[in-house]
């Protein structure tokens, strides 16, 4: 298996910066927390996996100009975490399908330690706080899905906008389909028909979103090249 | 033997735990001393992205000099990942001492059970999970319905 170690780090790099616009805006205290939380473990993988990526270069990269110093096109993100947060239904739905992605897949990689160890050390680290995630975004879809009119509603709307972009996610995968089938069908949620299947973020083509997202990312570094705290 | 070097080392205090040493949170993996006398700490993160790791290794490095060491490195080891259940038993005591319940042991059992959550006030099983998410990383809030207090828990990682 031949992983691309900079698509899982750019991944959890862009979800990691969507999530921290949370911050302060959470809709209660608690949730406020959890989201920015959430936030700092994908942050914490990125930087592990961009430091992998970077030195596995010719010449060797740091994580920080990994970051920092590329243009959208160079980034190797699925185009589902670059999109807006919406509401907090749309972001509910954007973890849900994220976590469920990433779950299994760090699992398969930290299994697969002869292939390679630095990558499975990673994946074995972050593979606990992707099931939290999950646990989390399932706890939050159910509680929507099944709850008031109102809320089903904005809980569908959300599943259904976001339900394209998951095509990018897996060839296919069956165990990606089943857990997410559970937490709909728990939700009263029903599962998209599948349509429209937006793609290039692997291959460096993405959305106007990501563009802005990186502006307001990179702004102080680019200012201020070599800046540090 | 413990030398003074080993023991100012394991003495370092978690910067978000302060009751705990990182000894005591299982996180110090390792003080080697090369023949030069260059002190090499390997440590191991809790969560991917805490941010507490930056201190730590600054605390390391100021506490071995301070115990005679001019070189000094922290080397940080993923492998295998931290778990709860490293958190020694004086640590877990010193938790409960300073109102923060301890972990719940996870790989105890083959079958999965939900232990009580018990108030580290007053004691009582009587608890409620209020976020799964806390004040750091590590931490879920909890209430206790018997003492009507709040407390923060480390989550069973």
């Amino acid at each position: 298996m031949s992983t691309d170690v900079l698509a899982l780090g750019d991944d959890a790099l862009i979800a990691a910066q969507r999530l921290a616009e949370w911050c302060s805006r959470g809709p209660d205290l608690e949730e406020d927390i959890a989201l920015t939380n959430i936030a700092l473990d994908q942050l914490g993988a990125a930087r592990l996996l961009l430091g992998l990526a970077g030195s596995r270069e010719q010449p060797a990269r740091t994580e920080d100009e990994l970051a920092f110093l590329r243009t959208d096109r160079e980034f190797r993100n699925c185009l589902m975490v670059e999109l807006p947060n919406g509401d907090f239904a749309v972001t509910m739905a954007k973890l849900l399908f994220l976590a469920a992605y990433q779950k299994p897949l760090y699992e398969e990689l930290a299994a697969a330690s002869s292939d390679d160890p630095e990558l499975a050390a990673i994946a074995a680290k972050a593979v606990k706080e992707s099931a939290y995630h999950l646990d989390h975004a399932a706890l939050w879809t159910v509680r929507l899905g099944d709850g008031t009119e109102e809320s089903h509603r904005r809980m569908q709307n959300a599943v259904d906008e976001i339900w394209p972009y998951t095509h990018e996610l897996f060839e296919s995968h069956p165990d990606w389909l089943s857990t997410v089938d559970e937490v709909l069908r728990e939700s009263t949620l029903e599962r998209p028909a599948d349509g429209w299947r937006p793609t290039g973020g692997r291959d460096g083509v993405h959305t106007e979103h990501l563009s802005r997202l990186l502006a307001e990312m990179q702004v102080l570094h680019r200012a201020h090249p070599g800046v540090t705290w | 033997m413990v030398t003074a070097l080993e023991e100012a080392v394991a003495a370092v205090a978690d910067p978000e735990l302060r009751v705990l040493t990182i000894a005591d949170l299982g996180i110090l993996r390792g003080i080697e001393v090369a023949a030069g006398g260059r002190v090499t700490v390997t440590i191991t993160p809790t969560y991917t992205g805490c941010p507490a790791m930056d201190v730590i290794r600054r605390d390391i490095v100021a506490a071995a000099r301070a115990a005679g060491s001019a070189e000094v490195e922290v080397r940080t080891e993923l492998s295998p990942p931290w778990t709860t259940d490293w958190i020694s038993a004086a640590g877990r005591a010193k938790l409960a001492a300073a109102g923060i319940a301890p972990p719940t042991g996870r790989r105890a059992a083959t079958v999965t059970l939900t232990l009580t959550m018990r108030c580290p006030l007053c004691g009582s099983p009587d608890t409620e999970e209020l976020s799964r998410f806390g004040s750091t990383a590590c931490k879920s809030l909890w209430r206790c319905r018997a003492c009507r207090e709040p407390f923060d828990a480390v989550k069973a990682h």
